[in-house]
């Protein structure tokens, strides 16, 4: 099964890079088959939202948490792709939203 | 796992040992010998579909169907010696037929054709002695079990699907216990299902470096069921007892599937030494009764020695757990022979122990009540008063009932009549007020 892992944290936090570091867990996921790829986002402030067919500036919802990265994984079932998940450095200092895709 | 194979049988009462050749039952007592095998193997049969098809909804119809056909068969051709056997394979055959007319591959038929469980006759003839080793079909409850009650799931779904799927209440009478409208409840469980199949959640008792939280989860749900069914709160009626029951049911199960996990035997055993109060908790009028004037020759006797006995079971095991902790305190009372036999020092001493298994303001406040009881009200105010300046309970009426009562004692009857009204304006049920309100006519400050 495919899922969708949304990468969320409050951009103001600071964390070091060290501690913030996914290539590590990038290199395990994609070692073991799991990962099929990801990438980080530019923060929020570069955003852009079209909504209704109008223009505005910034993310579609304002909140203290917002999506910095995706990862889109390959598990045999939500049990996997949570301990993936899990492993994942902003696990411990942000969340992580697992989503499973729209079955075909 | 084995043990599982060899505890599956064990639940079960011996079925009543008719055959055709021994002459045809009776009708009514073949609709007994249903409704006995409906609660006895409805869980057991749905699993086992699920198991086998993947599909959720279909073992469920499936499922229903073969309890039909066996009350249509079996004052015809005589009750089968294993009831649940044959049911199971029932169940399986109607799937196959249902499966057989859609659209389903090739590969998934054959290994359902294939499961062992007997040839594809009608079941009535499969289950002759010469077929006892296909007994042996494994219990797939405790994956079913695990699968209701996944952290993935919300709780209230997690309990309404234990109910329908395991213990097989219909729709509208989790509905009715737990005071929604039915097509909220079948929504909640459309949903659950739904997101079941979407998100992945596996169908299997989780490896064992989940096991442990998992049974958690698992011992939650059923402990929920059964307080729920308990206390009944927000109801008019003061006790329901079905869902208690099915807690109790399902508690047992899972004892029977889990028997080396010692808080399963303390969940069973908390359960059976609550319930066994159950018919002296309220007096006639609907009224509650409090602990210390419970007439004790009402409880339930069986009930608190089989707890007892559970308990010891799982106290030896040296692997302590907040159930097992609760049962302890229920044993307590369960023992005393009337309430000023009652070990209190030893009841705060476990509610001590439980505070650091598993810390929260109502075992803080439960702690308070029995401080109180062993050394005095004073002592039991300080620990309530130390709650209520922490705020954590703010809103909830057992704080403030608590605190009426141990200012009662004290002889402050002013403020003991204030936290009567406070808390009889945060009480939840109608019997719970009506108990409020004598007390405020009591303290004279009605």
């Amino acid at each position: 099964m495919k899922y969708l892992l949304l990468i969320c944290g409050d951009e103001s936090m600071e964390i070091s890079p060290e501690q913030s570091d996914p290539e590590p867990w990038v290199e395990e996921m994609e070692r073991r088959g799991v990962r099929l790829q990801g990438h980080r986002l530019c923060p929020v402030g570069d955003a852009t939202t079209v909504r209704a067919g109008l223009v505005t500036q910034g993310p579609f919802a304002e909140t203290t948490e917002q999506i910095g990265g995706f990862d889109i994984i390959e598990c045999a079932d939500l049990d996997e792709a949570i301990e993936v998940a899990s492993k994942h450095p902003m696990a411990s200092y942000g969340a992580i939203e697992v989503r499973p895709f729209w079955p075909e | 796992m084995s043990e599982m194979s060899e505890t599956g049988d064990a639940g079960l009462p011996e079925p009543v040992q008719v055959s055709a050749a021994a002459g045809l039952p009776e009708p009514g007592k073949v609709a007994a010998v249903v409704e006995e095998a409906f609660r006895e193997e409805w869980g057991r049969v749905v699993a086992t579909l699920i198991r086998l098809t993947g599909d959720w909804d279909l073992a469920e119809e499936c499922a229903q169907d073969a309890f039909a056909r066996a009350l249509a068969r079996w004052p015809r051709d005589g009750v089968p010696r294993r009831p649940g056997a044959w049911l199971t394979t029932a169940a399986r055959n109607r799937a196959l037929d249902r499966l057989r007319r859609g659209t389903t591959e090739a590969a998934r038929l054959r290994a359902l054709a294939a499961t062992p469980m007997g040839p594809d006759a009608e079941p009535a003839e499969e289950y002759g002695e010469e077929h006892a080793e296909e007994d042996r079909v494994p219990d797939d409850r405790l994956r079913l079990m695990f699968t209701c009650c996944h952290p993935a799931l919300p709780l209230e779904a997690q309990v309404a699907l234990t109910l329908r799927t395991l213990a097989g209440l219909t729709t509208g009478e989790i509905a009715a216990a737990f005071m929604v409208p039915e097509t909220t409840m079948a929504q909640r469980l459309v949903r659950a299902k739904r997101k079941i199949r979407n998100a992945g959640i596996p169908y299997r008792v989780p490896p064992a470096h989940l096991l442990a939280e998992r049974t958690a989860g698992v011992l939650g749900v059923l402990y929920v069921l059964f307080t729920e069914g308990y206390s009944a709160s927000g109801g008019p009626s003061p006790a329901r007892p079905e869902p208690a029951a099915e807690a109790i049911r399902l508690a047992r199960v899972l004892a029977g599937l889990m028997p080396h996990e010692p808080e399963a035997l303390g969940l069973l055993a908390l359960m059976l030494l609550q319930d066994s109060r159950r018919a002296a908790r309220f007096d006639e009028a609907g009224d509650i009764v409090t602990l210390e004037s419970q007439d004790r020759t009402r409880w339930d006797h069986d009930e608190i020695e089989e707890g007892l006995r559970l308990l010891d079971d799982a106290l030896t095991r040296r692997r302590p757990g907040p159930y097992q902790v609760q049962a302890a305190v229920a044993a307590c009372h369960a023992t005393a022979l009337d309430p000023d036999d009652t070990d209190w020092p030893q009841i705060a001493g476990l509610y001590a122990q439980l505070a650091r298994l598993a810390p929260s303001p109502v075992v803080e406040l439960n702690r308070a009540v029995a401080v109180a009881m062993a050394d005095g009200p004073l002592a039991g105010l300080r620990l309530v008063d130390e709650l209520r300046a922490g705020g954590a309970l703010a809103g909830h009426h057992l704080l403030a009932a608590t605190r009426a009562d141990l200012l009662r004692r004290l002889g402050r009857t002013a403020d003991a009549a204030q936290a009567y009204r406070e808390a009889l304006a945060l009480a939840p049920t109608d019997a719970e007020r009506r108990y409020l309100a004598r007390r405020i006519a009591e303290t004279g400050g009605a």
